[in-house]
């Protein structure tokens, strides 16, 4: 951390905030998926993750090194673009195959009835 | 002009890219990047099974865009927040319904991929026939709002960027 | 104000990890496969934002190439795997 000495007060409040916020976000995210009950409410958690969760996490890294090497590095983008662009995709694709494989195993009763809140 | 460069979008965005990724504005980055603007949208061409997308509306793009970050951001604590404070036995999560008019494929991945990166919903699939998207809400207060929601906010921007009315008409028709 | 950023670097991969730590839990209790998969998908995103808060705690651009290619290799091997659910085969 020799670095971090030289990083006005400015950077690091706004550095730490963006962290902190991050690092929540991606724990709400992951405890969606650990905690809920059926995979149909599972998949919304991940989405927290990927998104907010990422996306401060990438700013906290673009300002930090922005600010200590004094140039604009902003690489990370490549990172978030990369990230909104994928995630949708595996989220549709994962929940189509979910969906694909209960019509399947269970032909009689549709991927619908699985979801009604149980009584 | 459009034999060598049919996808000036693309050029650019993979120039930007390369530059990015070597971090440097030097003069043979320029060129190795301008080279690889120039050559892998010629050799991408066959792949493209719906040709280049046309943007008729950039600033109607840009002002759905911005819309979409704040729906996310809004969407992330609202589910953070049903996540941390409610039972999972509580939670409505339903599939619905909503029949769409957009018939670009550009629009319709434009569409998804919106719909994906906002938390509490996930697109399921769209029906070939009657063109219904299927879509999962995680918790489901209001179905007619969720039907509004996606047809007047994320719908019809798509429609005035990616379709002229004349191909609307045909597509309605066919 | 070195201090305050450090803690919050700290914070941050304490929650990272404590959030891999549940992706795992799932992993390995999921009911279905579709469970594992997306498990193992969100373990994906978080090993790369672990790698992004390691690249800011050790003042190194390395890692940014590191959670470049986790971001990559994730996609890849999670469209893979869902495929392989949908199907019973990736290549047809």
């Amino acid at each position: 951390m020799s670095m971090a000495d030289t990083l006005p007060w400015w950077a690091a409040i706004a550095i730490a905030c963006l962290l902190v916020l991050g690092g929540l976000m991606t724990l709400i995210g992951t405890l969606g998926l650990a905690r809920l009950q059926s995979f149909y409410r599972r998949i919304h958690g991940p989405a927290i993750t990927v998104t907010l969760g990422t996306a401060c996490i990438l700013v906290a890294s673009m300002l930090y090194f922005t600010v200590t090497q004094s140039r604009l590095v902003i690489h990370e983008l490549l990172i978030g673009v990369f990230v909104l662009m994928t995630a949708p995709v595996v989220a549709m694709l994962i929940m189509r195959a979910a969906v694909y494989r209960e019509q399947r195993n269970f032909s009689r009763t549709s991927a619908m009835d699985d979801d009604r809140p149980q009584p | 002009m459009k034999r060598w460069l049919p996808a000036p979008l693309l050029s650019a965005s993979l120039l930007l890219v390369w530059l990015l990724l070597n971090q440097s504005l030097a003069p043979a980055h320029w060129l190795l990047g301008g080279a690889l603007a120039l050559i892998v949208p010629l050799l991408a061409r066959p792949l493209q099974a719906y040709g280049q997308a046309r943007i008729r509306r950039p600033l109607a793009l840009v002002r759905l865009l911005g819309f979409s970050a704040i729906e996310i951001v809004r969407s992330c604590f609202a589910v953070s927040q049903i996540i941390l404070l409610r039972r999972s036995a509580d939670v409505n999560s339903q599939f619905i319904r909503i029949p769409l008019d957009l018939r670009s494929p550009h629009g319709l991945a434009l569409l998804s991929c919106l719909i994906n990166s906002t938390p509490g919903t996930v697109w399921v699939e769209l029906s070939p026939d009657s063109h219904e998207l299927l879509l999962h809400v995680f918790d489901l207060q209001d179905e007619q709002w969720w039907v509004e929601t996606i047809k007047t906010r994320y719908e019809q921007p798509i429609i005035e960027v990616f379709e002229t009315p004349r191909a609307n008409n045909q597509g309605e028709n066919a | 104000m070195t201090t305050l950023l450090s803690a919050a670097i700290l914070f941050a991969l304490a929650c990272v990890l404590l959030g891999m730590a549940l992706c795992t839990l799932r992993l390995m209790i999921g009911p279905s496969a579709q469970d594992r998969v997306l498990a193992l998908d969100t373990l994906w995103m978080c090993t790369m934002l672990l790698a992004l808060l390691l690249g800011i705690r050790y003042a190194s651009e390395v890692y940014f190439e590191a959670a470049l290619i986790i971001a990559l290799l994730g996609f890849v091997s999670t469209i893979a795997l869902a495929k392989f659910l949908m199907r019973g085969e990736v290549i047809e």
